[in-house]
């Protein structure tokens, strides 16, 4: 195995096989390659028989995409992941905190650790969600968090997904796969568990039900429909927890309640998982022109008659403004010291930054404030010179829309090649179920995988891939 | 159930019955082209008005040959009757309804929708056809098997069975009237002795013409495949039988549902017209009028269940 000193490899350290990987790398070391690349023809066979794929935007040939499975699992052990798991935790609840705060009392305005104007001027904000607390007080029921790190003990959050995280879909048919593929592995090497997922999802969003739900409270999934990016996911997380997956138009408002036309007339829904962005969620409030929503849904909502999960306006937490003040955020609201840390991150918004990031472009990622899914984003090191001059124009014409970090120095863990393995980067996001019961993270989550030799893209719209995620037993 | 996802289970399993019904189509013009090469062109002209494609096929061609004509029915975009359009619909709306699906059912389907995708990619060589047709039918048997053997039988597999009888209903009854017709010389000669060969491409097209040997005793006459065709339960693809599955279907949410709808009327009604008949009293009728008013019974019935069950908004 090729070793690049300036990373840090989660397999294999200038010392040896580091321990949580120790089991699997003898296991490896004693493995045919021929099989080994049979094994990974079979797994992409079964992806695309599945159709476990995602939709590109823009990208007519290609309609149903599958996303490269590399076959080597990311591995952490128990105690790494307890303190992974705790940080997060804590973030989450800042966040919920937080998010409560900015549409009630605004302390934290007042107190002057966010600025006003972050919050007056952010897109995500509804000030319909003002004065008002959702079902149980929970804003964000589910989180996906990516996570990068750079050392042994050096986990950095990259970036809060509080809207609607996607991957989780993923995490499990990976498990599926490698526990079909390698059935031997797991039992020499004792994994903890991610098939849960779906059944404690339905359980977080069931205790999420607003008051006015007797009995076993109805859930269902909203999907913007079957050409969105998402649609495999989301229909496999209506699938595996036993809900219906309805789109806007199987939805209306019935006596001051959402319910959903079925073969037997409307029947109501006390909890909706909505994978619809909010601007598309209620016409007669957002967007007049969407399809995807529920006209009224708002004032359903507002009368405590549903619960949307996630909430509407939840974004206004996890913009990459907001970010950068997530240390002190949790602090703020939980007493404590942030256990992860934040990368360092520059507010092109402010003058000064936005100099320095002019000047220093070439060695900064700079990404769009709202943006996701790797789009509309510079990496710095990466780029051609006329790429840095159009990207540089761009951030003079809006500058408030950008931050810029440090390229970070990525963990590596090894891809399966025909030669051998190879370093690849990668990051984690981990999925956290919030519930007025508690907060819950499934140990692991999604690893994806850059799949070209240096790249720090992960992003499967940008060509990443993904792996399994093991999270050790003690 | 959703009514969407009722409607999704019942237009995939319309939409994969027929594409093998176009299949079985095509093979019995394929066998005339075969053996009777001064018939084909009428053949193929037949087969063409059966899947009730003659406009759409005359606005893009001159004349019927094998080739255009397979073409068109096999993979052209244009034709939203094509086997290759017709998959597309039923693994559309199975990725629609894949919630209601079990994982066997799902995987038969986009397996088939892959495996054609390729197969149909370019125009089929008359050496490949037979064995083309075979894998379409093959693999539509695929996800009827898997829909028979790992679904729940609640109301959504009923769903999936209406589609399969309502479209069988109506191309059974289709192939009748067009082929008896074409393979007659003049409608007075109904009853008349007819060429065991045309005889045997009626039976063909739906795939019974060894079935008839073995369940009926006596010769290829008009009355005795018209009987077998519409009136026999024995078989599968018999008016008759399709019919009385509907019904049976229809039963099933009636009593799940505790509530009977109209839909249940039509049903009932049709399935009157079709027992304890006597296929003597049909020809008095006018069998090209009896076919006809099946036809626009079936289509009725197929709208009113839409309705009744919402599948619609």
């Amino acid at each position: 195995m090729s070793s690049d000193e300036t990373h840090f490899s989660e397999m294999q350290t200038s010392e040896g096989v580091r321990p949580p990987y120790a089991s699997y790398a003898a296991w490896f070391s004693e493995q045919d390659a021929a099989r080994l690349e049979k094994k990974a023809a079979q797994s992409e066979a079964f992806f695309r028989r599945s159709g476990i794929t995602f939709n590109v935007y823009g990208d007519s040939d290609a309609e149903e995409r599958l996303i490269p499975f590399d076959l080597v699992p990311r591995i952490l052990s128990s105690q790494e992941w307890t303190r992974l798991s705790r940080g997060i935790e804590q973030r989450v609840q800042g966040i919920n905190a937080f998010l409560h705060d900015i549409y009630n009392r605004q302390e934290i305005l007042r107190a002057g650790v966010v600025p006003t104007e972050l919050i007056a001027q952010n897109d995500a904000f509804l000030p319909e969600m003002m004065d008002f607390t959702p079902p149980g007080g929970v804003y964000t029921h589910i989180v996906g968090t990516d996570i990068v790190r750079t050392g042994e003990d050096e986990f950095y959050v990259l970036e809060d997904n509080a809207r609607t995280p996607s991957g989780v879909s993923y995490m499990l048919e990976n498990r599926e796969t490698m526990l079909q593929m390698f059935p031997e592995l797991f039992s020499k090497i004792k994994v903890q568990p991610v098939s849960d997922y779906p059944k404690n999802l339905r359980r977080s969003l069931g205790a999420c039900a607003p008051e006015s739900c007797t009995g076993r409270p109805c859930v269902a999934v909203l999907t913007p429909g079957m050409y969105n990016s998402a649609y495999y996911e989301h229909s496999f997380l209506a699938d595996q927890m036993g809900v219906e997956l309805v789109e806007g138009h199987d939805l209306r408002v019935v006596d001051g309640y959402i319910a959903m036309r079925t073969t037997r007339g409307y029947r109501r829904i006390d909890v909706l998982y909505r994978r619809v962005d909010d601007e598309f969620l209620d016409p007669l409030t957002f967007n007049p022109s969407s399809m995807l929503g529920v006209p009224g849904i708002m004032d359903v909502y507002r009368a405590g008659n549903i619960t949307i999960a996630n909430a509407p306006g939840t974004g206004v937490a996890d913009d990459k403004a907001i970010y950068s003040y997530m240390p002190d955020i949790v602090e703020f609201y939980t007493g404590e010291k942030a256990i992860l840390k934040n990368v360092e991150t520059h507010r092109c918004s402010d003058p000064e930054a936005l100099n320095y990031v002019l000047d220093n472009l070439a060695e900064l990622v700079v990404k769009e404030v709202h943006g996701s899914g790797g789009y509309g984003m510079l990496v710095g090191p990466a780029a051609s010179k006329r790429e840095l001059s159009e990207f540089a124009a761009k951030l003079k014409a809006r500058p408030a829309n950008y931050i810029a970090q440090p390229t970070l120095s990525l963990s590596t863990v090894p891809i399966f090649k025909k030669k051998g393995l190879a370093p690849r980067h990668v990051d984690l996001r981990p999925f956290v179920q919030v519930s007025p019961k508690g907060i819950n993270i499934t140990p692991g989550g999604l690893t994806r995988v850059a799949l070209k030799a240096g790249s720090l893209v992960v992003n499967s719209s940008q060509g990443g891939g993904t792996k399994d995620t093991w999270v050790l037993e003690d | 159930m959703l009514g969407k996802t009722a409607g999704g289970l019942y237009w995939m399993f319309r939409s994969l019955e027929r594409a093998e019904n176009t299949a079985r189509l095509i093979e019995a013009g394929f066998r005339i082209a075969l053996t009777r090469s001064t018939e084909a062109e009428g053949e193929w002209k037949s087969v063409i008005v059966t899947s009730a494609a003659q406009a759409a096929y005359e606005a893009k061609h001159d004349g019927y040959n094998s080739a255009q004509v397979t073409n068109f029915l096999l993979r052209d975009p244009d034709n939203p009757g094509s086997v290759l359009s017709s998959v597309k619909i039923a693994r559309d709306n199975a990725r629609l309804v894949r919630t209601a699906l079990t994982t066997e059912v799902w995987s038969a389907v986009n397996e088939t929708w892959m495996l054609l995708v390729d197969l149909l990619a370019k125009p089929v060589k008359e050496t490949e056809l037979p064995e083309v047709l075979a894998a379409i039918r093959h693999q539509c048997a695929l996800v009827r098997g898997a829909l028979t053997g790992t679904m729940l039988r609640k109301d959504s597999y009923h769903f999936c069975q209406l589609g399969i009888h309502i479209e069988r209903t109506d191309s059974t009854a289709r192939i009748i009237d067009v082929k008896y017709h074409a393979l007659l010389p003049a409608s007075s000669l109904v009853g008349g002795r007819l060429d065991n060969v045309q005889w045997e491409t009626l039976l063909r097209s739906v795939s019974a013409h060894r079935a008839f040997r073995w369940a009926v005793e006596g010769d290829y006459t008009a009355p005795a495949i018209a009987e077998f065709l519409i009136l026999d339960r024995r078989m599968p693809r018999s008016l008759s039988f399709c019919v009385a599955q509907i019904v049976a279907s229809l039963g099933y949410l009636a009593d799940d549902y505790g509530e009977r709808v109209r839909t249940h009327e039509l049903a009932d009604a049709l399935n009157a017209r079709l027992e304890k008949r006597d296929i003597a009293a049909i020809f008095d009728e006018g069998l090209h009028e009896f076919l006809g008013s099946v036809i626009r019974d079936v289509a009725a019935l197929g709208q009113q269940l839409e309705q009744d069950y919402r599948f619609n908004r």
